[in-house]
């Protein structure tokens, strides 16, 4: 299978809704993993998973998920999933009639589709609701439940916007865990997510939008590696934090040192990462500098999406 | 065309999945009749269509075996009831509603991107939905006829029975009830495109009633553009304009029906094929509708 066959690609994608912009010269190549695609409302996330599913149409450019397009739509849905945002149902189903019913559309047999609908729906434990009508089911059984819908087929691209809205607590994690697994299959996942720390635990690389353009992609230490504006935050815990910001502050690239709150810490802003860590290294074998923990502090999608994006944005 | 396009056309056939497609048709086939069939929505395509059989059911109840009126006045009465009220109002007005609802009530309910995303060629979508919509008018309308004719003649006893099982009754009905269906496929083909090309088809569809009620005053070759110019040649009883429109009716010459059933159908199939492209242009922005 080449790249391209193993890809979501989009190539120069545009869409315009009348003279409002959807998104706009798009080009991306989203790897096998979990991607995220993060950005404030109107940002075009949806709009690009909605491309991508072909509900609806670029205005120019090309999309193409593992080499097919949604004009196949019977080799196309075989392989592709889709969890949208529309909390709507056709009326008078049961959750598993719901599920089976659009099984059924795969030329599945009865006992296919119904041993399929089961295993979905024991997946997002929704087992002893299933035979209720999901008119009836709360937000979170209902979300649950088009999660199940996307997922029953077995697809080898699932695509996700805001999946963890309304769920509670032990449903989020439960399904974080779910999507985690499912990527570690080899499954291109794809979330659209406002619950930023949670989508950072989990991303395998990030696609960041703003005002339909995508300002930054790739893996979320390279793109916070790329926005050269904000210095990097790197929190140094020691015991002796005064005596290391003063042997900092005589470094170029050191923009700040600030000592912590608790005294036993101090939190640099540097320019360069790199030089600050090679220095900080010198200074522990050098100096036998006593150090407790160092970790960066904005390495994040959270920090990424306010130095880009929250920030009224920037450019990498 | 050439020999090519025509080779890779037959090949793309044959291999084209007619299985799977035979399969998608039918399970979305049973969906959407039950749906039609059931939907509280429905109640007022059976109130509509089973109203004239309350009025024929009253009417033998009054006139018990055939008193006060005759095989031959019932037969006029008859016929004016099923081109004025089943063509003009019911049939038509159900169609509209059933129709139009098919997938205008998807994209009100927000569930067709459902369809969009199953493995489903729209195309395949358009047939069964339409095919569903054909079978629940259809059915409907068609007991509705049957119920009526019985009612209508069922009172005058053994002459009732003779008139319709040893005179031209039987083939009166079957005409009826084709005619009834050829009325769901052409007006539901009609609804449907329209349905796909206007958010708000009411409109569209008020200048259609019009046109399918006064295309008697256009010229004869415009009237070969109305549903009703065709299912007219086909009702077994013909009824003289009268009133006003007479002074104003143009008579076209007549179709017979080995041309009005299949111009009929052409014209279906054409509208079915616009609303096949239509579709797949179509794309789910539930905020704009």
């Amino acid at each position: 299978m080449s790249c391209v066959d193993n890809s979501i690609v989009f190539e120069n994608v545009s869409k315009f809704y009348g003279e409002v912009l959807g998104v706009n010269r798009v080009n991306l190549a989203l790897p096998p993993g979990l991607t995220s695609l993060v950005g404030p409302n109107g940002s075009g996330k949806t709009t690009l998973m909605n491309l991508m599913t072909g509900l609806v149409r670029p205005t120019q450019g090309r999309i193409s998920v593992l080499g097919l397009t949604p004009d196949q739509p019977e080799e196309f849905f075989r392989h592709v999933g889709y969890c949208t945002q529309f909390d709507s149902f056709p009326k008078g189903l049961t959750g598993f009639e719901f599920i089976y019913q659009f099984l059924r559309l795969r030329g599945l047999t009865s006992a296919e589709a119904a041993r399929l609908a089961g295993e979905a729906i024991e997946r997002v434990n929704m087992g002893p609701a299933a035979h209720r009508r999901v008119a009836g089911y709360s937000k979170g059984m209902r979300q649950r439940i088009r999660l199940a819908q996307a997922i029953a087929h077995h697809p080898t691209v699932l695509v996700l916007d805001e999946p963890l809205n309304g769920l509670d607590p032990m449903a989020r994690a439960e399904s974080i865990a779910l999507f985690e697994a499912l990527a570690k299959q080899g499954m291109h996942v794809v979330i659209s997510s406002h619950v930023l720390h949670e989508v950072d635990k989990i991303s395998d690389q990030v696609v960041l939008m703003s005002y339909g353009y995508v300002v930054a992609e790739g893996q979320i230490h390279g793109v916070r590696t790329e926005v050269k504006e904000h210095p990097m935050q790197i929190l140094v815990r020691c015991p002796k934090p005064g005596l290391l910001a003063s042997r900092l502050f005589s470094q170029d690239h050191v923009v700040e040192a600030k000592l912590n709150n608790d005294g036993k810490g101090v939190l640099v802003r540097t320019k360069d990462a790199e030089q600050f860590y090679q220095l900080l290294n010198r200074i522990v074998v050098e100096e036998n500098f006593p150090l407790e923990a160092v970790a960066p502090n904005d390495d994040d999608v959270n920090s990424v999406y306010q130095y880009l994006i929250g920030s009224g944005g920037g450019t990498v | 065309m050439s020999t090519a396009v025509i080779a890779r056309a037959r090949k793309s056939l044959v291999e084209a999945p007619w299985q799977l497609w035979t399969s998608q048709f039918m399970a979305i086939l049973r969906t959407e009749v039950k749906k039609n069939l059931w939907m509280r929505r429905s109640i007022w395509i059976y109130l509509l269509a089973f109203a004239p059989a309350v009025m024929f059911g009253i009417h033998a109840l009054t006139s018990p075996m055939g008193r006060n009126c005759s095989i031959a006045e019932d037969t006029r009465i008859f016929a004016y009831v099923f081109q004025i009220f089943y063509l003009r109002v019911g049939i038509f007005f159900c169609c509209m509603g059933l129709f139009t609802w098919l997938f205008r009530g998807e994209v009100v309910e927000k569930s067709l991107h459902y369809y969009f995303l199953s493995p489903v060629r729209r195309q395949v979508l358009v047939a069964a939905k339409f095919v569903a919509g054909l079978i629940t008018t259809s059915l409907v309308f068609g007991t509705s006829v049957l119920v009526c004719f019985t009612f209508a003649y069922g009172h005058f006893g053994k002459a009732g029975n003779d008139f319709v099982f040893n005179g031209p009754g039987f083939g009166q009905l079957m005409s009826y009830l084709l005619v009834t269906v050829l009325a769901c496929l052409g007006f539901g083909s009609l609804f449907l495109a329209l349905s796909l090309v206007f958010k708000n088809p009411i409109l569209p569809g008020i200048v259609i009633l019009l046109w399918e009620t006064f295309h008697a005053v256009a010229p004869a070759l415009l009237q070969k553009l109305s549903v009703t110019f065709y299912l007219k040649q086909l009702c077994p009883v013909t009824i003289p304009p009268d009133g006003i429109m007479a002074l104003f009716t143009v008579v076209a010459e007549p179709v017979s029906p080995w041309l009005a059933i299949p111009g009929l159908l052409c014209l279906s199939i054409a509208i079915l094929i616009f609303a096949c492209l239509r579709i797949r242009q179509t794309e789910i922005s539930y905020l704009a509708d």
